[in-house]
């Protein structure tokens, strides 16, 4: 084979297995970590799979937040106006975590429907919906006006 | 007045940026002296304006002009100053204005310094920016006008700043991230310009070396503070969270990354000149993709501001042109470069072409995580989000593999594969490196924990290869001779290997619990004891705060007083956590409050970070090594010495063209 041919095969071969490599691996790990979203609804209807990492939202019900007086443990309840899901959570809840505002939380769905939360979201801008929040609640029927402030 | 004044020269700033964009490109392929002449009075024009409007905005920040909307929502009488002042760029239209007047900064800058390049390319590199110019002014003067007045009823008191946004990381980052965001549409004006006129030589490379590294050089020093305010701010103790709008600025980093080794190869052996082009375009094209992501919203992302979909469909027709049209040209023009590539399989060229791929890759990689739950979204596939375990199982094996590699970079040579004898000092080095690497970690964490191993080998691999590479250079040359750009590479390389050190032992070695405790309580976390003696009401100039009292003692002795805040802001009553922080070579002591529960008692979450600052130390070290490469000599010396003959003559013809417009 001619010299710069056989370089060029070389360079192009490199560049292959790079990409096959990191494409392979990508792949893989796409399939294990991604987390989907389900809303209240959806979670109350069964449709959320037990035992698997998952991301749940809506508005922190009113009222519904209720702490351990010994440990760090908390229960609330959130809610997409349809349905109503409770959750538990062992942790320090983020400073713009408070009643009637939307989050985020991640975690796994236990055996009474329960989410029991590992992570919790709530954004830096207090006038900011989690897109996913924002969906959920429309699917649900309740359109922008029901939750935005002032 | 002075908003008028602002929104005005804003416009006026457009009214330069059109002909800029098309009057010297039209003279550069007519080859019309007086018309390619235009584009620096109008690049000067468009960055005084420019400068002028943002002087306008960050008056009316400081003289508390409520009756513009901007200003009300994002300041308040009771901030201190340089907030007032930093607030200017801490929401969606100033940072704008910023990106606005830093790209005509950095043309300005190009105009300023290019004196010695030929006419034509400059031309068209200063129309180029002109373009990308107009698209970001008539996406600030459409859709996100700074200035729109609140009248008549405008409110006596603003709003206030996102209060994690009041502190002193935040005055700088925007600004550094934007300069490297910025900075890297000059490398892509020059692939372009070199594009249109169809000399793709060893000589374009040369003149982008110097814009790419700076624009890296900010860009990593952007990337650092961020991360760091991310830690200290947060009140997590993460530094890094794969969130998307992280990851916008990190994409176009990884691809500068790759084009600086790009460019070297290009310059100094000619090759890879297609390949270096399409970095240019991409580099840039990521900067932008970071600015739709964040911008548009379309991200679930802790960075993610309250949106409006019309923002986010200017940018995406934007990118979409931009991209587009770079590719499409490049389609059309790559194909006439030929390059010869005569090299030996271990030679540099094939380390740095590695280099190229892994680095791609990896930001390829890291894209597709990104834009993953965007894509399956529209496909109709459910909201979904891909968490940190993506990234750092793909990331992590591409970038252990580019730090072995790494190791081998300062001993190969152009063109011809390495001999027999550095292959003997190779196996040396990498023998010092593992034996090390394995006796570290027993000694500090007292079991061999493999992933620190790994760490630590090849860190002390990149630091063992380089600094004898640095010392046989020296003793050969002198230390004193050697170029800038050298130490430089040095410089940046040694700080991978201090940032890996403080990466991987953080992760490893770090401990943290969240505890419930009542003053007089106290906690046993990596060798120190914390108590927690209750909290203090703290008064602040715009908040008022709860201060926690953490006793942290070493032994018997008390060693430090750490006091985390609970603040909440007066104006619209957001709390706010203050995280506090003893910092060390190896450790840091990090403890924040999380909310009262009652009878005293507090939620606390203790911190104990291994090696951490080694993160940010190495980082800035990276940034370092980039602007120390830039003071090199050779850009200067060679450019002039390459262009003496034609810049006499075009001097000449510049002069008379200069004395035509006075008499137009």
């Amino acid at each position: 084979m001619h010299p710069i041919r056989k370089q060029r095969l070389k360079i192009v071969l490199f560049i292959l297995a790079g990409f096959g490599l990191a494409v392979g691996l990508a792949l893989f790990a796409l399939q294990e970590n991604i987390n989907l979203f389900y809303s209240p609804t959806q979670i109350v209807k069964g449709e959320a799979p037990q035992n698997t990492l998952i991301r749940a939202g809506g508005m922190v019900v009113e009222g519904s937040v209720k702490r351990d007086p010994q440990s760090l443990k908390v229960s609330f309840q959130i809610t997409d106006y349809a349905e109503t899901v409770d959750v538990e959570f062992d942790g320090i809840l983020p400073d713009l975590f408070r009643e009637g505002q939307g989050i985020v939380a991640q975690g796994r769905i236990s055996g009474s429907g329960d989410l029991k939360a590992v992570e919790v979201l709530a954004k830096h801008d207090e006038n900011y919906m989690p897109p996913e929040v924002t969906d959920a609640l429309e699917q649900a029927g309740y359109g922008k006006d029901h939750y935005s402030k002032e | 007045m002075l908003p008028e004044l602002g929104h005005f020269t804003l416009i006026l700033a457009l009214c330069m940026a059109v002909p800029l964009a098309v009057i010297p490109l039209i003279g550069a392929a007519r080859n019309n002296q007086l018309w390619m002449s235009y584009a620096r009075p109008l690049v000067c024009g468009q960055f005084v304006f420019l400068v002028t409007s943002f002087a306008c905005l960050a008056a009316a920040f400081l003289m508390d002009d409520f009756s513009v909307a901007y200003v009300a929502q994002n300041s308040n009488s009771a901030m201190p100053v340089q907030y007032k002042l930093s607030a200017v760029w801490g929401a969606h239209e100033g940072s704008l204005l910023l990106w606005a007047l830093i790209l005509s900064g950095w043309t300005f800058a190009v105009a300023v310094f290019s004196r010695n390049l030929p006419d034509e390319l400059v031309a068209r590199v200063l129309s180029v920016m002109g373009m990308i110019s107009i698209g970001f002014l008539l996406f600030l003067l459409l859709t996100s006008n700074p200035f729109a007045r609140l009248l008549p009823n405008s409110p006596l008191e603003g709003g206030e700043l996102n209060p994690l946004l009041q502190d002193v990381g935040l005055i700088f980052h925007p600004p550094l991230l934007y300069m490297g965001y910025v900075g890297f549409s000059v490398a892509f004006a020059f692939a372009i310009a070199a594009l249109l006129g169809g000399q793709l030589d060893a000589a374009w490379a040369r003149w982008s070396r110097p814009w790419t590294n700076i624009a890296w050089a900010f860009l990593s020093a952007g990337i650092v503070l961020g991360s760091y305010w991310a830690y200290y701010e947060l009140g997590w103790g993460g530094w890094w969270f794969w969130d998307p709008v992280e990851n916008a600025s990190f994409m176009p980093w990884l691809v500068g990354c790759a084009l600086i080794h790009s460019l070297a190869v290009t310059d100094k052996r000619g090759v890879f000149k297609s390949w270096t082009v399409l970095l240019a375009i991409f580099a840039f094209s990521l900067s932008l993709l970071g600015t739709f992501l964040v911008r548009s919203g379309v991200l679930t992302s802790v960075h993610a501001f309250a949106s409006d979909p019309a923002r986010g469909l200017f940018i995406l027709v934007f990118l979409f042109l931009v991209i587009g049209g770079s590719l499409t040209l490049y389609a059309v023009r790559a194909p006439e470069v030929v390059s010869k590539p005569v090299f030996g399989l271990w030679s540099r060229e094939i380390l740095l072409l590695l280099n190229n791929v892994i680095l791609v890759v990896a930001a390829v990689t890291v894209l597709l995580g990104t834009l993953y739950p965007l894509i399956i979204d529209s496909l109709g596939g459910g909201r979904i989000s891909v968490g940190p375990p993506y990234f750092n199982l793909v990331f992590v094996p591409l970038m252990c593999v580019l730090f072995v590699l790494l190791g081998f970079a300062p001993k190969s040579q152009w063109k011809r594969s390495s001999t027999n004898n550095l292959k003997r000092e190779l196996f040396m080095a990498a023998l010092a490196s593992l034996g090390v690497g394995v006796l570290f970690p027993l000694i500090y964490g007292g079991e061999l924990h493999l992933g620190a191993v790994l760490a630590a080998t090849l860190s002390l691999w990149i630091a063992i290869t380089g600094a004898r590479d640095l010392i046989t250079k020296g003793r050969k040359s002198g230390f004193g001779r050697l170029s800038r750009s050298y130490l430089g590479m040095q410089l940046a390389h040694f700080g991978l290997a201090v940032c890996i050190i403080g990466v991987a032992f953080t992760s490893i070695y770090s401990e943290q619990r969240d505890v419930r405790m009542s003053p007089g309580d106290s906690l046993e976390l990596g060798g120190y004891r914390f108590q927690f003696d209750g909290v203090k009401q703290v008064e602040g100039q715009n908040f008022s705060a709860q201060e926690g009292q953490i006793s942290i003692y070493q032994g018997d002795q008390k060693a430090y007083l750490l006091q985390p805040q609970k603040r909440v802001y007066l104006a619209r009553r957001q709390s706010m956590t203050e995280a506090a922080i003893e910092t060390g070579f190896t450790r840091d002591l990090y403890v924040a409050l999380g909310e009262p529960l009652g009878d005293g008692a507090w939620a606390v979450r203790v911190h104990y970070k291994a090696f951490v600052i080694w993160i940010w130390m190495g980082g800035l070290l990276m940034g370092l090594g980039g602007f120390l490469a830039v003071t090199d000599r050779r850009y200067r010396i060679k450019a002039a010495q390459s262009e003496k003959i034609p810049v006499a003559t075009d001097n000449g013809v510049a002069e008379v063209s200069s004395n035509l417009g006075a008499k137009a």
